[in-house]
């Protein structure tokens, strides 16, 4: 089998080596209802209410949504509207700290003895794929009975340049990943459970091998140190060869994959009762004065993790939540940290790209490196003219987002936005 | 040799004239009879096929009002009252008048008016910047400015002026495409008749609409409270003119403080 290779982005894991240190408590946390894919969280509190760490202050509506939990001790101060990653408006409940972190006391472990009472367990964690797409995990375990579940493939392959904050999970954390990879084993009974990460993590292998290797039908599995191999799609290709049909699940072919620092956070949620309410997040990027990995209470303003982190140099011209390749471009350093957000990066003027994008010269680099086998340019083409049947020839629904084809196109033609949008107008269309 | 080019000559003149025969007797045999008044209408109607009677092209608007019973003579805007009333004629119907109506753009965010907020380098369309935090202007309800609406006329009645995006009411010929284009939905086509409105769409609390523009709607209710006839009121933080009640004194576009009301001369 033919791996699928990807391409050769610089790595700048400068914070791999970094133990997270946890942040002051911020002033104001401001939490989204909306942190997740599918519907938000309904408020249960109201302005004036008293909170403590891990209460719940967000209902998850229906099972493809996820609860909120206080990440601070304080009174409600506001439920606002507030901008989201692409500037569209989110509600949030505003908390102003009191500085103690007083946990609240209704906080006891769940009791799971069968597969229903894991999968509500999870859900009531509120934890959501933590790599980046922030689907609400326990709906995601949550596998027909017709499905024969063959892998669960733990992402820990972290392929986007800057980000360390899985990487720190599999070796600080080590032992809740782990024991949450026990539980899937225990209660979703996979064939055969796989930890995927790149082979530039060696302490992470090394710490993973050690316990994975004392349990049958568990195995770390080396990838390449190449975008996108974190993709879930090249994922379950890499690891077992299979292809995930055009608008299928990866339960058509029988994996789930799922984020190796969300495997932790229910493992820690089952063993102490402690919900999502604080999360590493990789602090790098060329202006910022000293990288960290940090440990942040959700909803904290990134302008405070980028404070703590020695503050941002002068030159600053671009903020990114997220990775380089994936993550969206900020306009302000006042949102807040979201269950999503794995990395923020301040970058400086010189090394944003300004040039102009030029005409297409047909290279076809795009179109060589897609991992999903689409044609960019073409899309981009049937993108213009706003030409709906030819979007759907050239499948521009199989896009992954990754942004290879715009990081490799050598006349810096913005493929990546058109992707999304060609994506939004094909939903549009239906 | 003289036989050769004779016999041609006349074999093909005698093959010509058959196949003409046959043409002519096709043609009146089997003819496909086309109400000539389809013709008449497709050559009264103004020919620009910009859609906006919702039909496919003029030639579709006029093949409807012939052969789909029901089909009203007045949803020509660009052609207005004279076409209206030509194809009433035509048809033997009596068409209603209809107002002409301008595309309004709700906004008077320029560059200098609105505060920016970031740098955009993405693609250079409105319906890509929406999607990217309403591009570089703090004002997530203006105009983005960078000219899907001027794409969408077609008769070049909307330009862009220093970033914003500005009608020419006398080149509107009320086909309302700029209205489907806009991705903020800030343009509306407004009756010619009107004399003033409000040309802000943001509703957001008036000190924010503050810090961000110049000229946005703070909703201060002073033209609510001033009108004379009773006709403005301020809904979601953003005043509203009921143009039914309006006496066109434009009071309230000469006390309004941040000059958000505006007067209007749409008339050709």
């Amino acid at each position: 089998m033919k791996k699928i290779k990807g391409l050769h982005a610089p790595h700048c894991k400068n914070t791999a080596e970094m133990v997270p240190v946890a942040i002051p408590t911020p002033a104001v946390v401001t939490l989204p209802m909306k942190m997740h894919a599918g519907k938000p969280a309904i408020p249960v509190v109201k302005v004036g209410d008293q909170v403590k760490v891990g209460q719940l202050v967000g209902e998850a509506d229906g099972r493809i949504s996820a609860p909120v939990h206080s990440s601070v001790s304080g009174t409600v101060k506001s439920i606002d509207e507030i901008d989201g990653l692409i500037g569209e408006k989110r509600k949030s409940i505003v908390i102003a700290s009191d500085g103690e972190q007083a946990v609240y006391e209704g906080l006891t472990p769940p009791i799971v003895t069968n597969l229903e009472e894991f999968l509500d367990a999870v859900h009531a964690s509120g934890v959501v794929g933590l790599g980046g797409a922030g689907y609400p995990t326990a709906h995601k375990l949550t596998v027909k009975e017709s499905v024969q579940l063959d892998y669960i493939i733990i992402n820990g392959a972290e392929c986007e340049p800057y980000i360390t904050s899985d990487t720190r999970a599999m070796v600080d954390d080590a032992d809740n990943v782990f024991e949450g990879a026990l539980l899937l084993k225990e209660y979703l009974k996979p064939k055969k459970i796989v930890i995927g990460i790149e082979n530039n993590k060696p302490e992470a292998i090394k710490e993973m091998r050690e316990r994975m290797a004392t349990v049958d039908g568990m195995e770390v599995c080396e990838l390449p140190a190449r975008y996108p191999q974190g993709e879930r799609k090249v994922l379950v290709y890499n690891v077992t060869g299979r292809i995930v049909p055009e608008g299928g699940r990866l339960t058509d072919v029988g994996c789930i994959v799922i984020n190796c620092t969300t495997v932790a956070v229910f493992a820690h949620y089952i063993k102490t009762g402690m919900p999502l309410v604080s999360r590493v997040v990789t602090v790098d990027g060329s202006a910022v004065n000293t990288p960290k990995n940090v440990i942040a209470p959700l909803g904290t303003p990134i302008g405070e993790l980028f404070d703590f982190c020695g503050g941002l140099k002068d030159d600053v011209k671009k903020i990114i939540m997220g990775g380089p390749m994936m993550g969206a471009a900020v306009p302000n350093t006042d949102l807040p940290v979201l269950k999503i957000t794995n990395a923020i990066l301040a970058i400086s003027e010189k090394d944003v790209e300004a040039s102009k994008p030029t005409a297409c010269i047909k290279c076809g680099r795009c179109t060589a490196k897609c991992p999903m086998r689409l044609m960019p340019s073409h899309i981009e083409d049937a993108f213009e003219l706003k030409n709906i049947d030819l979007l759907k020839k050239y499948k521009v629904n199989m896009c992954a987002e990754c942004s290879c084809c715009a990081f490799l196109c050598p006349a810096r033609r913005p493929l990546s936005q058109v992707m999304v949008l060609s994506k939004k107008m094909l939903w549009e269309a239906k | 040799m003289d036989n050769i080019i004779l016999f041609a000559v006349t074999s093909v003149t005698v093959i010509g004239a058959v196949c003409a025969a046959m043409l002519c007797i096709a043609s009146k045999a089997m003819a496909v009879k086309v109400d000539e008044r389809i013709a008449k209408i497709e050559a009264a109607l103004p020919g620009s096929n910009c859609g906006a009677c919702g039909f496919p092209g003029c030639g579709g608007y006029a093949d409807a009002l012939v052969n789909l019973p029901g089909t009203k003579p007045n949803l020509c805007p660009p052609g207005g009252a004279a076409v209206a009333e030509q194809i009433g004629e035509i048809m033997g119907t009596k068409a209603e008048a209809l107002e002409r109506t301008v595309a309004v753009v709700r906004c008077l965010g320029d560059r200098d008016a609105l505060q920016k907020k970031m740098d955009y380098t993405g693609i250079p369309t409105c319906y890509a910047a929406k999607e990217m935090f309403s591009g570089e202007g703090a004002c997530a309800f203006g105009c983005l400015g960078y000219g899907d609406c001027l794409l969408a006329c077609p008769n070049e009645a909307i330009h862009l002026h220093n970033g914003l995006a500005r009608v020419i009411p006398s080149l509107c010929i009320s086909c309302g495409l700029c209205v489907k284009a806009c991705p903020n939905h800030i343009i509306s086509m407004e009756k010619e008749s009107i004399a003033t409105e409000v040309l802000c769409n943001n509703i957001e609390k008036g000190a924010v609409v503050r810090k961000k523009c110049g000229f946005g709607c703070i909703a201060c209710r002073k033209c609510a409270k001033e009108c004379p006839a009773d006709a403005i009121a301020v809904e979601d933080n953003l005043a509203v003119i009921d143009h039914d009640k309006c006496t066109a004194c434009g009071h309230c576009a000469e006390i309004c403080i941040t000059h958000s009301i505006q007067k209007m001369a749409l008339k050709q």
